[in-house]
């Protein structure tokens, strides 16, 4: 019986068991593959982008798609296929730094405050009410002034933001939580707070924390499109998905690749990552069964 | 004719995993008048049974596979939406087992009472307000609402558990049902409250003159009240017969069995109390709560100036109501709520009022068993996680060993050691116990405060588990507080046994002294209200 229990499967836990069930998950396995795909893409675009990014084109003009250009140029010849390619590298660093950032101070802030309760959940939800009622815009155009254009800056200031509302997700989930008797059983096993809170706490918020941080993405990437936008993004003739897709709505009717590319890149993403944030959250699920 | 006959009733569940028979040929009859009792275990198929009569089941994927049931000559399985809706209405009516979650707390009772009045399916039977408040207020009086004008116009939570069952009790009655279904109306309530409410139903059925079905998992509960048993396992029918009958000359093995598992008597095992210095004593202890829900904003004192002493090696019986303090007390013990005075001391330590870290040697003498199987493990980790986590974290395993002492856990406990990749939803209600009482006794304790450990069982669980514990106590020389509602199970299980009334202590003594000779009349009143599975004192008891 001991040879049973061998030690790969002692190792069965819920992320290696997760990873179990996100394989035999086609849909969220898709996903996960278009996301690698496209990170891929992002990292090697400097290497495989068909023409530099800087490369206009005046007298060519906007182009439908040609074997040139597969999928057409801009108002000033620029190749939309290396604009989408260097416009993927923004939007997904946009995405994916500010969603972590907003997941780590969210998961941390609303579990401490949730945990502990009392006047600690006071004040730190107090200051969350508080950053809620600053003026958004007001913030970041301060951050600019004080600290200058910056775009790791741009990823740091969404991301202090969109955590408000995960901290307030999470909060609410480990006060009931909290309740359960098996945190009071963790309690009297001895375990200290900061381990209960690790290991008992935060697996079991997962579940809603996967969701909300698969809508956090796409609304960070339109974020930054409208921070872009007013200038106080990144700078032309750098771009972004949303950036691409504003200017495209401007010129719809006369050139409407230019917005039906970028609009489909940026689809595509969005469609994948809630695929694999369903999967992941029915992975984290050990109420799902195995097979 | 009976008024509601039912004839081979089969039901089954398509879920993923295959069909399941959850009620596999049933037949049985009720008569105005008359109450019929169906009794089983959980997932034995009694209260889908009951609500496949009102087509109250979610379909799917419940499928009815075949039968009848003629409800006053109209088969209430075969009958469209619209009759159903009547019936419902007007002919039969259900009491669900938690008042709490029954009533709708947005609305005072009085309007959830007069609904069904107000908004009635026939527009020429409706009442005017006025006349159906009056009508209503009537019925809160006779099912015992005091003061029901003013109680008209409260809202659930203003009411105590007893008094929400009789107000659900009150709404079931309103249309005059002639079929009146209780699932499992008394489980939620305290011994003394439950008596009451089966002596309402009981009087209101003789009044009333309606045919009910008794919906229990509790043999001793429809003693009392029942003219015919119906007993269920797994969907089948185990005995149909009246109750004299399956009580004293029951010829169905299971009836046995289920008879045997409700822990009656006196304790088997041997007191091993040792004399001498008590190993717990818990000196004038007070723990009281802020309550900010009330208006005044005093506290709860949910326990209040209470002291015990429980010596090496004996099994002490907490006995208590529902906030009565007894769990309070226990979680008191382990610094899991707050002391407001007095002190705790083990082995002559004091060890209230320590610090986290200088009480960590403690933790791994005193452990506790929490109530519900079902919240007190970790559902996102596995067995072998849940149990090596103590191990790992005391120090008491290393990383090599901790994989033999986590099988020779669950073979202590006795579960199959395959089990330990395994999540808790897994396992069913005693094997999550069983995992448990596992994690307990991994750190080797000396002490073991059981909270409840078995009154979210079956029956027949509920006997295996106590036989558990009563080992582990006996194998390894453990010294335990017993905390329960169940009077039976702590006689049972305890050498010595402590009431605790709101709050207080108010009498102690050896087990056996106690049953005999209650000095304090609510030990009295409690003991008296135990249902015993023996019709004849019950059904004396009811015309009390």
């Amino acid at each position: 019986m001991t040879d049973s229990l061998k030690k790969s499967e002692q190792r069965s836990s819920l992320w290696s068991d997760a990873w179990v069930k996100l394989r035999k998950n086609r849909l969220a396995l898709l996903g996960l593959i278009v996301l690698i795909t496209l990170c891929i893409i992002s990292l090697l675009t400097p290497l495989i982008a068909p023409y530099s990014y800087e490369e206009q084109d005046l007298m060519l003009g906007a182009t439908p798609p040609s074997f040139a250009h597969w999928l057409g140029t801009d108002i000033f010849g620029r190749d939309m296929l290396t604009r989408i390619m260097y416009g993927g590298r923004v939007s997904l660093m946009v995405g994916f730094i500010a969603t972590a950032v907003a997941l780590v101070i969210g998961i941390l802030w609303g579990s401490i405050a949730g945990f502990f309760g009392g006047r600690v959940d006071a004040l730190m939800m107090r200051i969350v009410d508080i950053m809620y009622a600053l003026p958004f815009m007001i913030f970041i155009v301060l951050l600019m002034v004080v600290f200058g254009r910056n775009i790791l800056l741009l990823f740091i200031a969404i991301g202090a933001v969109e955590w408000l509302t995960m901290a307030r997700i999470v909060r609410s989930q480990v006060m009931a939580l909290r309740q359960q008797e098996f945190i009071e059983a963790a309690y009297s096993m001895g375990l200290s707070k900061w381990t209960i809170i690790r290991r008992h706490i935060i697996p079991n918020t997962l579940g809603p924390v996967i969701v909300y941080t698969t809508l956090t993405i796409p609304s960070v990437m339109l974020l930054e499109a409208f921070l872009s936008f007013l200038g106080l993004g990144i700078q032309p003739p750098q771009s972004s998905w949303g950036l691409l897709i504003n200017y495209g709505v401007e010129t719809m009717e006369e050139y409407p690749w230019l917005l039906i590319f970028p609009g489909i890149t940026l689809s595509v993403t969005l469609f994948a990552l809630n695929f694999l944030g369903d999967g992941l959250r029915d992975a984290l699920d050990p109420r799902t069964s195995k097979d | 004719m009976a008024l509601l006959e039912v004839n081979n009733l089969k039901i089954s569940f398509h879920t993923r995993n295959g069909e399941v028979k959850a009620v596999d040929d049933v037949s049985f009859s009720v008569d105005s008048g008359e109450t019929l009792a169906i009794v089983g275990e959980s997932g034995s198929g009694k209260s889908v049974t009951c609500y496949s009569l009102l087509d109250l089941l979610p379909k799917p994927p419940a499928v009815l596979e075949g039968g009848t049931a003629n409800f006053d000559g109209e088969d209430l399985l075969a009958c469209s939406k619209d009759r159903m809706r009547q019936f419902r209405g007007n002919h039969i009516a259900i009491i669900f087992q938690d008042p709490m979650t029954s009533l709708n707390p947005f609305l005072t009772i009085g309007e959830q009472l007069i609904e069904p009045l107000i908004y009635h399916p026939e527009k020429s039977q409706r009442l005017k307000r006025d006349a159906a408040r009056s009508e209503a207020i009537d019925l809160l009086a006779e099912v015992g609402i005091i003061n029901p004008q003013a109680r008209f116009e409260n809202y659930p939570h203003e009411f105590s558990g007893g008094m929400r069952q009789r107000v659900m009790i009150a709404m079931a009655l309103i249309n005059k049902p002639r079929l009146l279904i209780c699932d499992e109306p008394t489980t939620a309530l305290d011994v003394t409250i439950q008596a009451q409410i089966l002596k309402l139903i009981k009087a209101l059925q003789k009044t009333r003159d309606v045919a009910v079905i008794f919906i229990s998992h509790d043999l001793g509960v429809v003693a009392g009240i029942a003219d015919k048993v119906l007993v269920m396992c797994e969907g089948k029918t185990q005995e149909s017969n009246s109750t004299q009958h399956v009580f004293y000359n029951s010829t169905s093995d299971y009836t046995h069995k289920l008879l045997a598992a409700i822990p009656s008597g006196v304790k088997t095992s041997k007191n091993y109390a040792q004399d001498g210095e008590p190993l717990v004593e818990v000196k004038q202890v007070k723990t009281y709560f802020k309550d900010f829900s009330s208006k005044d904003k005093s506290a709860i004192k949910a326990v209040d100036n209470v002291s015990l002493s429980i010596q090496k090696g004996e099994v002490l019986g907490l006995v208590g109501e529902s906030g009565s303090g007894k769990s309070t007390l226990g979680r008191s013990i382990l610094q899991l709520a707050p002391l407001i005075a007095g002190s705790i001391h083990y082995a002559g330590n004091k060890i209230s009022a320590l610090k986290a870290s200088d009480f960590l040697p403690y933790r791994r003498k005193l452990q506790m068993i929490f109530q519900d199987p079902y919240a007190s493990l970790n559902p996102r980790m596995t067995v072998y996680e849940t149990l090596a986590e103590p191990l790992l974290y005391h120090g008491i395993a290393n990383k090599k060993t901790v994989a033999k002492q986590v099988q020779q856990l669950m073979d202590d406990v006795g579960l199959a050691r395959s089990g330990v990749l395994k999540y808790p939803h897994e396992f069913s209600g005693g094997q999550r116990q069983r995992i448990a009482i596992g994690r307990a006794i991994t750190t080797q304790p000396e002490f073991l405060i059981a909270d409840e450990p078995v009154s979210a069982l079956d029956v027949t669980i509920q006997a295996q588990i106590l036989e558990l514990i009563l080992n582990l106590v006996e194998q390894r020389n453990l010294t335990m507080l017993f905390i329960s509602h169940d009077l039976s199970v702590v006689r049972y299980i305890s050498d010595r046994v402590a009431v605790m009334h709101r709050g207080k202590l108010v009498e102690e003594g050896n087990t056996e002294q106690l049953w005999a000779e209650p000095k304090m009349n609510y030990t009295k009143a409690l003991l008296k209200a135990i249902p015993l599975t023996n019709p004849t004192r019950e059904k004396g008891f009811m015309n009390t």
